[in-house]
């Protein structure tokens, strides 16, 4: 206690106080005076007084001294005198300082903002309850691992399996919401009775469903998602009980889900209903439509589940091989699902970030080096007047901790104003399918990883420059003045550190190169179509136009109402249109060849007659539909390339008969083939497709292609009108251009972003790099005025020296170069995932990048290289 | 001065604390003056060191310091045994006899 309280007082002692100073001279002054009085009285003379006193108090100041000790606390006192010194210090030289710290913060600042969005799709924790035991579970085909599963086979999945406490499943769709304004779309999901006790959420109002709330007799009932219980029912407490009609089906609210709580594979889902499976898709074994979430049993591991769910599988198909030939399973940990698509561009990005942190940290490094060169004189003078060594390295530490702070303080400040930046970057549509992004910020984790970097970082710029002063070099830096061999170990360590950076930069550059060029390739990939002045639009219609001959008049009636609309080509129809998916798969089989039940699987797209003429596809061979072409037709397909040379090769597929696989097969004769159009994403191969006539298989749910003469964009706006005034019940929705659709896929999204994320790292890591070689020529040739002069004088040519400090760049140049092209080869290797139609040997970027980065660097040497050709030799003889 | 024994480390607080005790309220150099002499001499204070002694007890709550005028008429900080100083003499006079008992027993083998 006693300790305590002297501590605190010492603590507090480190306020510099002018009047415990003052006390401190009274006290000492009046002991002298009272001491020299004795003496007097003693007989001493005066002078012989004083001196006796003085001798027997040990000194005035040194009493002083160790009296000032006891009142603080010496070694922190040294640090604050330190911490001053190098605030003095590094106000004195603002433009070096300003420099460091801007440095610093960029590099602290990319790396800390995508940490941050590391953080948030692969480290933090999902909001459930212990999330690491939570699995996906899908049906498994060839060519597609993580499939969905039908609600009957889930059924027994769910009844048979012994690994999981429980299994649910979840589809995530648009619902038509009745509103008093007509039908609008909204995004709704429909799980089954257990799915969030399977999560472990718990609705912050009202109640989860119960148990059997999902069977087709149970009243319908819906859970809200916190956002559209505020937009829609702003946030009100009675909204329980309350009816929304979705589907035409009126549905009782009974509770509201958690704020925190999201769900990325059905965002942004607002209403989420039970399953209540009465007919169409959900009653047929061999339609899939829901995906799986399960909670491993305590001790069980995904293997085993997998190994249990593969054998229900192998069960499930041999009881109903009609519909279940072929469908195996898969179960994989629920967080790879959620946001392991993102993994490969969110590491690439982090490896971006952490180069531009290298780049500037060594940057920074330089700096202080070429900065503690110039203060040799200043140490060795201290060096000479006494002070220790580690009290020269403090000040170091002292003048790196100062830096770091302030770049990470500014670093930390614009990462999270970037991370909103970034995310604002996000597509809407998109950043919904990644709720884990919301909410983005500085939270404990990204602080950690902020406080290792500004660690590492301290720690590098505290030793640079102390250890650049090996003091036995100090006593010399008095008598050897400015230049000399001091000079030339700088300009090792420092040429080091630009090859270093240029290497860097190299990688850098060479990664944004292949990633741009992907991104152009991916963005110009043939789709098999003409992709301008194309416009899309899905159509809804309730469920009163569900009749095939209902929904055929209202698809023609559409149809014939927008092709009347002024700068309107053509319009066609699709069940689903170019650049989605390569689901909504049929299974067929070629007839007239020897069968067991197997068949093909691949996707069905219902298109009307002027659909491929609309789309501006190629007929290969054959012809296309014929709106006349209808159920009382002979069924009729078009198939495409990749079909004809999968299942036909040297054969021609004109006239041969396919057919579903129900028994007895029903012929559909193939009439045409067109060429390729790309169904799925941008990055995908083209797979074997086929098209049948919508007439023959009509939907009231459809989309609409429309080629214009011009100013697609302001058509959607009016055919959404136009689809409007036939019936306010049918919804309009997701319309947008063709090219606008493509650039904003998820691919392109993807490959976009990170070509402009690495692209802007490797413009700051070439400014730096650059910067950093002519800071070294800079350096060189200060240091070398006087050799300049001399050789100028004994009659040297420009010509000799221009080369001569070019030679020097070249050489640093040259190995930064090499170095970065070595390590380019093995980074760009992991990029491969991200690349399109670009191979990460591409010699067109390396090249390119070593060239750009070459002539940056001449560019950068020439300019000091011209100041040592204008060197005046009679001046620089003087300078020394 | 060679034949002078220096202050043992730790003892200078006791001493000053055991003066003031019998005393009352005195400026430094009248401590110091006053070690010596209980000394009969035999010690040799450097006087520059009970300050920082000084500071310390006071810093630890056992003294408290006030400026006032010597019988020469000189300002002069005086200083005073507080309570918890009490408590500290009586404590630390205690660990020096037992101390000194100790060593004493030793040395009589």
């Amino acid at each position: 206690m006693k300790r305590l309280r002297g501590w605190m007082l010492r603590i507090a002692g480190l306020v510099p106080s002018a009047r415990r100073e003052r006390e401190l001279a009274d006290e000492i002054e009046g002991h002298l005076g009272m001491h020299i009085d004795d003496n007097l009285r003693l007989g001493m003379s005066l002078e012989e007084a004083r001196r006796e006193a003085v001798i027997r108090l040990g000194g005035v100041e040194s009493t002083k001294q160790i009296y000032r000790e006891r009142r603080s606390v010496p070694l922190l006192e040294n640090t604050l005198q330190d911490f001053r010194f190098a605030i003095r210090q590094l106000r004195k030289n603002p433009g070096f300082t300003a420099t460091a710290i801007f440095i610093l913060a960029l590099g602290m600042c990319a790396s800390v903002a995508i940490f941050a969005f590391v953080d948030a799709a692969l480290i933090k924790p999902l909001p459930y309850q212990n999330p690491g035991r939570l699995v996906g579970v899908f049906e498994r085909i060839e060519g597609c691992v993580q499939c969905d599963l039908s609600y009957l086979d889930y059924l027994d999945w769910k009844k048979r399996n012994q690994s999981f406490s429980s299994l649910d499943v979840y589809q995530h769709t648009g619902m038509m919401l009745n509103t008093s304004d007509g039908a609008k779309a909204a995004q709704a999901a429909r799980v089954s009775d257990g799915f969030f006790r399977t999560l472990g959420v718990t609705p912050v109002l009202g109640r989860d469903f119960y148990p059997g709330e999902d069977l087709p007799q149970a009243s319908r009932t819906v859970l809200l998602s916190y956002a559209g219980w505020q937009e829609r029912y702003g946030g009100k407490a009675d909204v329980l009980g309350k009816t929304v009609t979705l589907n035409g089906e009126p549905n009782v609210i009974i509770g509201v889900l958690p704020r925190e709580f999201h769900f990325a594979p059905a965002e942004p889902a607002e209403f989420w209903t039970g399953i209540h499976a009465t007919g169409g898709c959900d009653t047929r074994r061999g339609c899939h439509n829901f995906f799986g979430v399960a909670r491993l049993k305590d001790g069980g591991s995904v293997g085993t589940a997998l190994a249990d769910v593969r054998l229900i599988a192998q069960q499930l198909e041999a009881q109903y091989p009609d519909s279940n030939r072929g469908q195996g399973a898969f179960v994989a940990p629920l967080k790879d699902g959620i946001s392991g698509n993102l993994e490969p561009i969110l590491l690439v990005l982090m490896g971006g970030a952490g180069l531009l942190l290298v780049i500037a940290s060594v940057n920074v490094a330089s700096l202080l080096l070429v900065r503690s060169e110039s203060r040799r004189k200043e140490i060795s003078v201290r060096s000479a007047l006494g002070a220790s060594s580690g009290r020269l390295v403090g000040q170091f530490v002292t003048e790196g901790l100062v830096l770091v702070t302030a770049g990470s303080v500014i670093g930390l400040t614009s990462a999270s104003w970037a991370m909103q930046l970034l995310t604002k970057l996000i597509p809407a549509d998109m950043l919904n399918g990644m709720p884990y992004f919301r909410g983005l910020g500085l939270n404990i984790r990204v602080l950690a990883f902020s406080a290792v970097i500004a660690l590492l970082a301290a720690v590098l710029f505290s030793i640079t420059p102390a250890l650049h002063f090996s003091l036995s070099t100090l006593r010399e830096g008095i008598a050897e003045g400015s230049r000399g061999s001091s000079g030339k170990a700088w300009g090792r360590i420092g040429s080091k550190l630009v090859v270093v950076e240029l290497a860097t930069a190299m990688v850098l550059l060479v990664g944004a190169g292949l990633l741009g060029k992907s991104l152009y390739r991916l963005l110009h990939v043939d789709i098999g179509i003409q992709t301008d002045h194309l416009v899309t639009m899905r159509v809804s219609a309730p469920r009163s136009y569900a009749k095939p001959e209902k929904s055929i008049a209202m698809e023609r009636l559409v149809v014939e109402r927008i092709e009347s609309l002024p700068g309107v080509k053509s319009v066609g129809v699709a069940t689903d249109i170019p650049v989605s998916h390569w689901g909504n798969t049929t299974w067929v089989r070629v007839l007239g060849r020897p069968w067991h039940g197997e068949h093909l699987e691949m996707p069905e797209r219902d298109v009307s007659a002027t659909y491929f003429k609309t789309l501006g596809a190629k007929l290969a061979r054959g012809r296309f539909f014929d709106e006349t072409e209808d159920a009382s037709k002979p069924m009729v397909a078009i198939i495409n390339q990749a079909f004809a040379k999968q299942y036909f090769p040297g054969e021609d597929p004109l006239g041969k008969q396919l057919s579903h696989t129900s028994i007895p097969p029903v012929p559909i004769q193939i009439v045409g083939i067109v060429e390729d159009i790309k169904e799925g994403p941008l990055d995908t191969d083209n797979f074997s497709t086929i098209y049948v006539p919508f007439n023959q298989n009509p939907d009231s749910d459809f989309n609409l292609v429309v080629r214009m003469s011009q100013a697609e964009q302001s058509l959607i706006p009016v055919l959404a009108a136009t689809i409007r005034q036939i019936d306010q019940d049918i919804v309009a929705s997701r319309g947008e251009t063709m090219v606008d659709r493509m650039n904003s896929s998820f691919s392109a999204y993807l490959h976009r972003s990170s070509a402009w994320l690495v692209g802007g790292f490797a413009a700051l890591a070439l400014l730096l790099g650059v910067v950093g070689i002519y800071g070294v020529v800079a350096y060189s040739v200060s240091q070398r005025t006087r050799e300049i002069g001399v050789r100028m004088a004994l009659g040297a040519q420009l010509g000799s020296v221009y080369r001569l400090i070019l030679k020097e760049a070249g050489l640093l140049m040259g190995a930064g170069i090499a170095i970065g092209l070595a390590c380019s080869v093995g980074a760009a290797k992991l990029l491969h995932g991200l690349l399109f139609g670009v191979s990460s040997w591409d010699m067109e970027t390396l090249a390119a990048v070593a060239l750009l980065l070459g002539i940056s660097s001449l560019l950068a040497s020439y300019i000091p290289a011209r100041r040592a050709a204008s060197v005046n030799p009679i001046e620089a003889l003087r300078t020394e | 001065m060679g034949d002078k024994a220096d202050v043992l480390q730790g003892t200078l607080a006791l001493m000053v604390l055991k003066t003031l005790e019998a005393l009352g309220s005195l400026h430094g150099y009248g401590i110091a003056r006053r070690i010596e002499q209980t000394s009969g001499d035999l010690l040799s204070l450097n006087y520059g060191t009970l300050y920082p002694a000084l500071l310390k007890l006071e810093q630890e709550g056992s003294i408290a310091s006030e400026w006032g005028v010597s019988e020469n008429n000189r300002k002069a900080k005086f200083y005073k045994l507080t309570r918890a100083g009490r408590k500290q003499l009586a404590k630390e006079t205690r660990d020096w006899e037992q101390t000194a008992a100790i060593l004493a027993r030793f040395l009589a083998v």
